[in-house]
């Protein structure tokens, strides 16, 4: 049985009619079709699926949709404003931050919930708060030089 | 995930009588970092799902007159950078420091991760040794349980399934008291080859262990008190060998199984190399209080 689900997604408000045993992942994906946010192992291993609810970096792929009502998401189509990248998707490009880009959607996320939380990261801070995104084509060095990149930057 | 009707309970009075109707039928949702996963895999199939999450006043860490009071929905991140936490008992900060990443932590709750009952959690060791006691409600009454009695098998809890579990408390360490809690692990933040808790209490001024908690995570079904390993310490003084023993005793009291983490004998080699570890870090800490 379907039911309203209330909630905002990087600033608009949204009204959707889901089964309640969908998760964040599938309503954003599926209802919502911003498919920028990817569905990778669906067990809250990989991070591919992360995306800011309430200022906090979470899985969407283990966060049942009903938990999502009246709360505020943020997904990576939420970053870029008026036609301008965000500066940590800047410093992902300038710094050579991924080659197959599955993983940086969730990447992004994490990284920019840990520069809200943290503006200026040391390395550790950033291996920390991105222990739960993998990515299996870089490395992390450049990731890791992108969101340092991006923290070193006084931001407005 | 197999359709289910979704509950969402106003406060601990209707979660109550919604249980107590639905029982078996139904599964509490707190931060679902476990359950959403076995609902996928359909290895529950619940008739409901009763969301809890949202129930007012179980989200808190209060520093009560005897002992830390922690809230069952309170998350892992919130018990991670609590300063009350890290004061009075850092162990279990560093604990949660080491609980998957930052985003299970994030959303998970401290009243979810012990009742999944998972052997290999990194909670249960901690309170175990620290002595804490787990608060459970239901529409019958309240009941209080140590968590070294919580768990009765792979992921099973003395919880009824009309039972919501509230609280966890831990009593304040006497001065001369100190604990220390290590997972050795593939990677930080994986599942444990092993996890080892220790908490010792020395008499001041004889440098004579009056009592010591050992238990271990990991290294059976359930979380495991390794309970000649700690009463063979006291009464003792603190030497490298009383402890070395300990450790030797301990590694016998697991009760592990080969697996990807490692063989039988080489997850009882860890117990004992990081029970003489932590209690060695147990003793400097008591020492310096
Ligand atoms: C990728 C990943 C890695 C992980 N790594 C670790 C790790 O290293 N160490 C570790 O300890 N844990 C680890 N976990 C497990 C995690 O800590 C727990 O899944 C989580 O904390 C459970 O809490 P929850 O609030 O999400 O519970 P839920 O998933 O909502 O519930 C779990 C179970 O407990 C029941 N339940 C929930 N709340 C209550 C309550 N208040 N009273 C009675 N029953 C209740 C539910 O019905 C369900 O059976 C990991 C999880 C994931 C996904
Ligand atoms: S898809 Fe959610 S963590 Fe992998
Ligand atoms: S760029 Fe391919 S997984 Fe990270």
């Amino acid at each position: 049985m379907k039911m309203p689900l209330q909630f905002r997604v990087n600033g608009e408000d949204y009204e959707v009619y889901v089964e309640p045993w969908k998760t964040l992942l599938e309503v954003l994906r599926d209802e919502l079709e911003l498919t920028g946010t990817k569905a990778g192992c669906l067990a809250g291993e990989c991070g591919t699926c992360t995306v800011i609810v309430d200022g906090k970096a979470v899985k969407s792929c283990l966060m049942l949709a009903p938990q999502a009502a009246g709360r505020e998401i943020m997904t990576v189509e939420g970053l870029a404003q008026g036609g301008k990248l965000h500066p940590l998707q800047q410093a992902f490009i300038d710094h050579f931050a991924f080659q197959c880009g599955f993983c940086t959607p969730g990447m992004l996320m994490s990284s920019k919930a840990l520069l809200d939380e943290n503006p200026h990261p040391t390395a550790d801070d950033v291996k920390e708060g991105l222990y739960g995104n993998f990515c299996r084509c870089t490395g992390y060095v450049k990731i890791l030089e992108a969101v340092l990149a991006a923290g070193a930057k006084p931001r407005g | 995930m197999r359709p289910f009707e979704y509950l969402a309970p106003k406060d601990l009075d209707e979660a109550c009588s919604l249980l107590s109707k639905h029982r078996d039928e139904a599964k509490i949702l707190s931060g679902g970092q476990s359950l959403v996963a076995l609902l996928r895999q359909r290895l529950v199939s619940p008739a409901y799902v009763i969301d809890i999450r949202r129930v007012p006043g179980l989200d808190y860490i209060r520093e009560d007159k005897d002992g830390l009071s922690i809230g069952a929905l309170t998350t892992h991140r919130t018990v991670e950078t609590s300063p009350a936490v890290a004061k009075r008992f850092p162990m279990l900060a560093e604990a949660e420091h080491r609980l998957a990443h930052r985003q299970v932590r994030n959303w998970g709750t401290i009243g979810g991760n012990l009742s999944h009952a998972d052997p290999g959690g990194d909670l249960a060791p901690s309170l175990i040794a620290l002595g804490a006691v787990i608060k459970v409600v239901s529409a019958k009454g309240k009941r209080t349980v140590p968590v070294a009695e919580f768990f009765t098998d792979y992921l099973v809890t003395v919880l009824e399934p009309d039972e919501i579990l509230v609280e966890v408390a831990i009593p304040y360490l006497k001065a001369g008291s100190g604990g220390a809690y290590h997972k050795e692990s593939i990677r930080a933040g994986d599942r444990p080859i092993a996890a080892v808790a220790a908490v010792v209490s020395l008499d001041g001024k004889a440098g004579v262990i009056k009592s010591a908690r050992i238990a271990l995570g990991g290294v059976g079904l359930t979380p495991l008190e390794a309970k000649e390993a700690g009463k063979s310490l006291a009464g003792k003084k603190a030497t490298a060998g009383v402890v070395l023993e300990a450790g030797a005793i301990a590694a016998r009291e697991a009760q592990p199984t080969a697996d990807v983490e490692g063989s039988v004998e080489y997850k009882r080699h860890i117990v004992g190399l990081l029970t003489r570890d932590m209690l060695n870090l147990a003793l400097t800490r008591a020492q310096s209080k």
